[in-house]
């Protein structure tokens, strides 16, 4: 299975290695540079290479790439989903994933990596087995080990890596019971020039019950017991503790999907001179009454475009020159004043006029509303003599939202 | 050997990578001094009483090791801190000694018994790292202790450990595949686990030891299939895709039915007819095709499959649902496999490199199985954000899921992609276009026209890769087409990219009657800028040249002419030689023969339109989601997807028999004694719901000895028993009775031939023998009850009283059964050697492991021989004595060896030619009823370092004979295996030999005072004391000594305490010493205190000599 695994920044440095079974040099990574610099973009680099003795699986995450080595068959997207899981446990253990973070914690990154393989094969993924296994640093508990000398690494085996629910600690006690559910959904849509929808499905992460109609397919926590689900469609679960997503679920493009807001946009180059207008103008269109915040639109323009001079009636723009990406932060949608932009795009001299029209890619939050009408009808909470706290959030997000020129 | 060249490339590599902090680095050998400085400072800090510098010391080498620096030149540092009390010290050395062990093997042995004391610790956490770390240290000498270790954990309570051994199976077995059988074993006892924890580990081991023991998984397939839900995931994915390759070979196709159908229908038009007569005629024919006919009826096992992992097409896992998905492509019938669409669908919002890896299958099963995608065309469309690689495998779906009711939506949406930014992405839009074309005729004129229309795009390569894709439609109907190629014929002025250029060539030559004013235009222009052009643009303008000279020469002829001679002199070979081709064709001359009358058929045949194939096609053959798949190339390792069997192959072999309920509870009986062991008592409690690794397999009966070893032995000997008593149950039963009084008495009687013959024939040492003898004798008699008890026969066990002459009654009985009058004594010798060895069914198969109390029935058989040769008076004692007191072990086996059976034993007497070899026994017995010749040794295979001296040939061994042969092998101090080929003048036969370590030294004779100082010298890691508690019959210093001498070659040393028995001896390759002390203590107590150099000998010895003492 997984042989090896580097750690490689985003400049080419190989700044962690550590292997599951004898060494492999760093230079089968040689492999990986090769396509990395043929790739435009690192999300163009194949996530998987083969080598003449080996093959390279890679993932790209928070400007670092996790290259793993194997030598046999095996799923890649067993690799792929396992290198994204090591990803997460950085994050959830450091805060973030990031070569410095990396790099301050190298010996609990590496107590880490040895815990969660063994001979390449996962031997503890779960959070809460390894937080048992391995305590995540803070600050408090540095000053206490070099205090008293007491080590981060636990010396008995948590008791979730042998139950069947080994995503919840035994004995967890809390002050508050509280269980709070942040049903999140997103909107994925393609809207073409004249406003059209193209297609549009709504995503959401996280949580919900009794609209078995709606919810076309469903991916669970491994807490969720199915076969509730598939005869009741009820969500019954032990919970892990702390954040998780519980769900995943799908409306899909069968269902008529409500899009908060509509473009009208024009951008056009001028045949004679080195220039181009455009106009741009945003309303809101199905929002269930709610207010569209955090509105803004990113255009990934054409080369050719050098500047642009343009004003706008609400937020501000930037024009990032090298990338070409211009970024319109309206902020909340005033129905009363629409928001506009306008203005001039000047090209480079002498450059044929651009042929394509680069889209518009929008996002957005609307507080309090799940857009495909899903709601929480009851949640009961079992085991416990008092009641704990409970809540709700709805939030309704753009999700890849882009409108087509 | 790949990884040693990959260790060197590194160290190569890692001075030629600059980094930072690399000047401080040890590793880095710049500034010498420094790095001593530093060095020192971290070997300081080890050495420490204080766990905080050492913590810090060795966070800061894994550090080092993390960046891929050298730290092996610490190891003697770190190694030391291996059984340091602080658990966060003990996980980093580990790090380390993992990483190094590889390097400094000799080293790295000195922790190996701390790892040894670690697998009995009674935290379930410590056993199970001490094995992961066991394992992975990746030194073959120590693979004997692996295998032991292993053993011993597959039959641990706590699951976790059972897991550990699971995943330390294939580590042995990457290290020394050699154990292969030994590991089936193991994985076939952790197959049969209950428990979800152990049963992913297990199925990866079994994939990468033996998937092609698929016969491993009938009795564990429903409980896998049941148990898969609550399996952790990355489990799940490797025990699905192993279910998937099982089930292609145990089940039917469930499609297989769709090509029977019109078969069907004409049954059921025979039916309609009321004739009876009819009908009785039908049931007639149908008797012969019936199986054909017969409605295709699902096995409930392959419906159990499909049920059980639907479910888990919703885990969150995008591998889970990966492998679901690719489980119901290749097993559901066609109806239900659309219930993966949904799903695979879903991981598309995933990060990028799943989608890429979701979109390749999703390609793959689209071609196949276009319907089940097309609901969710729209997913696949394609944002401006996506990366390439990502939009070029949306098209490729895209343009596989078009028809004829969709294409108008897709081509919509193709138009929309023409206009990106991304020009790869542009071209393989134009190449999905073209397919879309060739596909579906309908959209061929209105495709057609838009490339055209895209030929006046700014875009050269947008243009470019049009031409090409036009040329390839233009093929299916140029007529239509004239104006087309027209206006191509004039974008040659325009378009410089080589294979645009060289398609429109292409087309105008083929097509010249349709343009045959432009034509020769084009050439006119083309001769002029030829030497500019590009190898595949010239050789074009040769091909158009010469069709225009065989189509219209009157205007060409001279182009032509021009054009061949500036590719005389073309600087490309390919170009010359075509130019000759060519014009030795098309020019006639005397010279040329008849095939240039044939010129124009060659040039102008009618050419079969291209295809334009999705590169995904037949993709499906590999499994879906494999890796394989993704590379479209077989990757190392990859198994096949067998195809589906004609008929089914029997579905009981995967009910679960009745008997083995059975067994299992008498089995419970045992463990039970088991846990009351103080040893396991405290992580036993907590895992206390879940069940214990106790398998099928009766091994774990043996365990109750106290060691699995001797239980994983006793396994083996009670299944080969099984398989014996089958045929020769009767005979053998008569042969327990019969052997087991024999071996009293012969040993009694062989007592003074033995005498003479022992080297030194003290009254002590004699005294010691007869001791010896009678107490084999009587565990013997325990050990084939114990036999008879685990096969679960009734016989009862035979009376003590029974005399000698009863025996020879049943010998005679066996004689006329047999029906060969005992002619001489030689024959009647081998005769009873014959009956004996099927006695010998019922023996423990010599495993490397070999114990000596295991083989006490093959000890006895040697006596009994010796006895029987002593009564005839016909052999000389002087051969055979050497066996008396020694264990032999069966090298090949009578029915394997088609007749000759080979057994062996280690005679412990000097190897005259070679001291350092140990020298074997062999003993051959032709059972057959034909000679058998030139019996000798071929393709010895050794580890590096031994050494066989072979026995001389023997030229014959006639029907019923025996003949005995010495051998020499220098085992190098190690327990590995000498492997070599048997050959007689027909067969040849794989055999090994493998020692106990036991018989890797020969005695020595030391003073007391000698003993004591060199046991002084031999303290520290070269020491191994064990406490132990003596068996019942061993309570005395003659048992004592009688059971160390049997276990291992040594030679009692004098000593003047009562209480202590000295034993010493040197091995024998390296002569180093080998001491044993065995100290009594008060009631049973004992300790057991081993002093060698040699780490691993030590170990292995005291394992031995404890069994011996303790059993």
């Amino acid at each position: 299975m997984i042989h090896s695994l580097f750690l490689i920044n985003h400049s080419g440095d190989i700044f962690l290695e550590k292997h599951w079974k004898s060494v492999i040099s760093h230079s089968v990574c040689d492999y990986f540079f090769e396509a990395k610099e043929k790739a435009v973009d690192p999300e163009d680099v194949p996530p998987v290479l083969q080598t003449p003795h080996h093959y390279l699986i890679t993932v790209h995450r928070g400007k670092l790439f996790f290259l793993s080595v194997v030598q046999t068959e095996v799923p890649p997207l067993f690799v792929i989903e396992f290198l994204h899981r090591v990803a997460d446990t950085f994050q959830d253990y450091f805060g973030e994933c990031s070569e410095s973070v990396i790099k301050d914690n190298v010996v609990t990154v590496y107590e880490l990596l040895e815990e969660m393989l063994d001979n390449g094969f996962p031997l503890a993924t779960e959070s809460n087995v390894l937080k048992e296994l391995i305590r995540p640093p803070t600050i408090l508990r540095s000053v206490v080990n070099t205090l008293t000398g007491s080590s981060n690494v636990g010396d008995t085996l948590p008791t979730g890596q042998l139950s069947t629910i080994p995503w919840r600690r035994a004995d967890v006690k809390y002050t508050n019971n509280e269980a709070y559910f942040d049903v999140i959904e997103e909107i994925d849509a393609i809207l073409d020039k004249s406003g059209t929808t193209v297609f549009a499905e709504i995503q959401a992460l996280c949580f919900s019950s009794h609209n078995p109609r709606l919810l076309d397919d469903v991916s669970f926590h491994p807490c969720v017991r199915f076969k509730r689900w598939e005869s009741e469609r009820t969500l019954s679960f032990i919970p892990p503790d702390g954040n998780f997503t519980l769900m995943n679920y799908h409306v899909s493009s069968q269902n008529p999907v409500a899009i908060p807001v509509y473009v009208k946009q024009s951008i056009s180059f001028f045949e004679s001179g080195p220039c181009g207008r455009l106009d741009i103008t945003i309303g809101p269109k199905q929002t269930m009454g709610k207010t569209v915040e955090a509105l803004m639109v990113k255009i990934h323009m054409p080369k050719a475009v050098l500047s642009a001079n343009l004003t706008a009636t609400q937020g501000n723009y930037t024009y990032d020159l090298p990338n070409k990406v211009l970024v319109w932060d309206i902020g909340k949608l005033n129905p009363q004043k629409l928001p506009n932009l306008k203005g001039i795009l000047s090209l480079q001299a002498g450059a044929p006029k651009p042929e394509d029209n680069p889209s518009l890619n929008i996002d957005l939050r609307i507080q309090q509303v799940a857009i495909s009408g899903l709601k929480v009808s009851r949640l009961e909470m079992f085991g416990e003599k008092y009641k704990p706290f409970k809540g709700v959030k709805y939030v309704t997000k753009a999700g890849k939202f882009q409108v087509r020129t | 050997m790949s990884a040693s060249s990959a260790f060197n490339d590194e160290k190569g590599g890692s001075s030629s990578v600059g980094e930072p902090e690399y000047g401080h680095d040890p590793a880095s050998g710049g500034i010498f001094s420094s790095d001593y400085k530093r060095h020192d400072d971290l070997k300081e800090m080890l050495d420490s009483n204080k766990d905080s510098l050492k913590l810090e010391a060795m966070k800061r080498i894994v550090a080092m090791i993390a960046r891929g620096k050298n730290a092996s030149d610490l190891f003697p540092a770190v190694v030391k801190n291996v059984a340091c009390k602080n658990i966060e010290v003990k996980k980093l050395v580990y790090v380390y000694l993992v990483r190094y062990a590889e390097e400094q093997q000799d080293l790295a042995l000195l922790s190996i018994s701390t790892f040894q004391r670690g697998l009995k610790d009674p935290n379930q956490l410590i056993r199970a790292s001490a094995l992961r770390v066991l394992s992975s240290i990746r030194v073959t000498i120590i693979v004997p202790i692996m295998m032991l270790a292993i053993k011993e954990a597959a039959s641990d309570m706590s699951p976790y450990v059972r897991k550990t051994a699971a995943h330390a199976i294939p580590k042995l077995y990457s290290l020394d595949p050699e154990q292969k059988d030994q590991l089936i074993e193991v994985i076939e006892k952790l197959l049969a686990d209950k428990t979800t924890l152990v049963a992913g580990s297990v199925v990866m081991a079994f994939e990468e030891v033996c998937p092609e023991r698929i016969d491993l998984i009938h009795k564990n397939y429903r409980k896998l299939c049941n148990l898969l839900i609550d399996v952790e995931e990355w489990g799940q994915v490797v025990i699905i895709n192993m279910l998937t390759r099982y089930a292609r070979t145990q089940f039917l196709n469930p499609n297989m039915n769709e090509s029977l159908l019109e078969e069907g229908n004409d049954k059921t038009f025979y039916g309609s007819d009321d004739d009876e007569d009819e009908e009785e005629e039908e049931e007639k024919k149908s008797e012969a095709p019936m199986p054909k006919r017969k409605p295709y009826v699902m096995d409930p096992d392959h419906r159990l499959l499909l049920r059980n992992t639907k479910p888990l097409l919703q885990s969150r896992n995008a591998a889970v649902v990966m492998a679901v998905a690719q489980l119901y492509f290749h097993l559901a019938p066609k109806v239900e496999v659309g219930v993966i669409a949904k799903a695979l669908v879903r991981l598309l919002r995933s990060h990028s490199e799943v989608q890429y890896v979701v979109l390749q299958n999703v390609a793959s099963m689209t071609i196949k199985r276009r319907g089940m995608f097309e609901p969710y065309l729209k997913s696949f469309y394609i944002r401006s954000t996506d990366p390439t690689q990502i939009k070029v495998l949306k098209l490729e779906v895209l343009t596989n899921l078009a028809n004829e009711t969709n294409i108008s939506t897709i081509l919509r949406e193709f138009q929309t992609y023409i206009k990106s930014m991304d020009k790869d992405f542009v071209a393989a839009t134009i190449q999905a276009i073209g397919r879309c074309a060739t596909n579906i005729g309908e959209v061929r004129d209105t495709c057609l026209n838009g490339l055209v229309q895209l030929l006046s795009n700014r875009d050269e390569l947008v243009v470019a890769e049009s031409v090409v894709v036009i040329k390839k439609l233009l093929q299916m109907q140029p007529e239509k087409h004239s104006d087309i190629i027209k206006h191509m014929a004039k974008l040659t002025d325009n378009i410089q990219v080589p294979m645009a250029r060289a398609s429109i060539l292409w087309l105008i030559g083929e097509y010249c009657e349709h343009v045959p004013k432009i034509a020769p235009d084009v050439l006119r222009k083309m001769a002029k800028s030829f030497t500019n052009e590009e190898d595949i643009v010239k050789l074009q303008i040769i091909n158009l040249a010469a069709k225009l000279y065989l189509t219209n020469s009157k205007q060409t002829k001279l182009l032509t002419q021009y054009v061949l001679n500036l590719a005389k002199y073309d600087q490309n070979y390919d170009i010359r030689d075509r130019a000759r081709f060519i014009r030795q064709l098309i020019v006639p001359t005397e010279k040329s023969g008849a095939l240039s009358k044939y010129a124009k058929k060659l040039f102008l045949a009618l050419k079969p339109a291209p295809v334009l194939e999705s590169p995904f096609k037949d993709r499906d053959h590999f499994q879906l989601g494999s890796l394989s798949h993704l590379l479209n190339a077989k990757a190392g390792g990859y198994q096949e997807l067998p195809d589906w069997p004609e008929a089914a192959p029997d579905p009981s072999v995967r009910n679960v028999e009745v008997p083995e309920w059975t067994k299992c509870s008498s089995r419970e009986k045992r463990k039970e004694k088991k846990v009351e062991k103080p040893f396991y008592s405290d992580s036993e409690g907590e895992s206390g719901p879940t069940e214990s690794a106790d398998s099928e397999s009766d091994s774990a009966s043996g365990s109750e000895i106290g060691s699995g070893v001797v239980g994983s032995v006793s396994g083996t000997a009670s299944e080969e028993s099984e398989e014996g008593s089958e045929s020769e149950e009767e005979e053998e039963e008569e042969e327990e009775d019969e052997k087991d009084k024999k071996m009293t008495m012969k040993k009694e009687l062989k007592k003074p031939v033995q005498e003479s013959e022992s080297e030194q024939s003290s009254e002590e040492e004699e005294e010691r023998k007869h001791e010896r003898k009678k107490s084999k004798a009587r565990k013997s008699d325990s050990e084939s009850e114990s036999d008879e008890d685990e096969d679960s026969e009734s016989e009862s066990s035979q009376s003590e009283s029974e005399d000698s002459e009863s025996e020879a009654e049943v010998k005679k009985k066996k004689k006329a059964a047999q029906s060969k009058p005992p002619s001489k004594p030689v024959k009647k010798e081998s005769k009873k050697e014959m009956s004996l060895l099927d006695l010998d069914d019922f023996e423990p198969a010599p495993s490397p492991q070999v114990t000596p109390l295991n083989s006490f029935l093959s000890n006895s058989l040697a006596t009994d021989l010796e006895g029987l040769s002593l009564s005839d008076a016909v052999l000389s004692p002087a051969t055979l004595s050497p066996c008396s007191a020694l264990k032999s072990y069966e090298l090949l086996h009578r029915i394997r060896g088609e007749g000759l059976s080979v057994e062996y034993c280690f005679s412990r007497q000097p190897f005259s030619p070679d001291a350092n070899m140990v020298a074997v026994q062999m003993q051959f017995t032709n059972n057959a009823t034909s000679e058998t010749k030139n019996l000798h040794m071929e393709e010895v295979k050794l580890q590096s370092g031994m050494r066989v001296k072979e026995f001389p040939e023997i030229e014959l061994l006639p029907a019923g004979e025996t003949a005995t042969a010495v051998m020499g092998i220098d085992f190098c101090d190690s327990t590995q295996a000498a492997n070599f080929q048997l050959c007689t003048h027909t067969r040849k036969f794989f055999v090994s030999i493998q020692p106990p370590v036991g018989e890797l030294m020969r005695p020595v004779f030391l003073t007391e005072n000698e003993f004591k100082k060199e046991q002084g010298q031999l303290m520290g890691m070269n020491e191994l004391s064990e406490k132990l508690t003596l068996d019942a019959e061993c309570r005395n210093e003659h048992a004592i000594v009688q059971r160390v001498t049997a276990a291992a070659n040594l030679s009692r040393v004098p000593c003047g305490s009562d209480r202590e028995c000295r034993f010493a001896g040197r091995t024998v390759t390296s002569g180093s010493l080998v001491l044993a002390t065995v100290a009594t203590k008060e009631e049973a107590a004992a300790q057991l205190t081993v002093n060698c150099e040699k780490m691993v000998i030590g170990t292995m010895l005291v394992k031995d000599v404890l069994l011996a003492l303790t059993q």
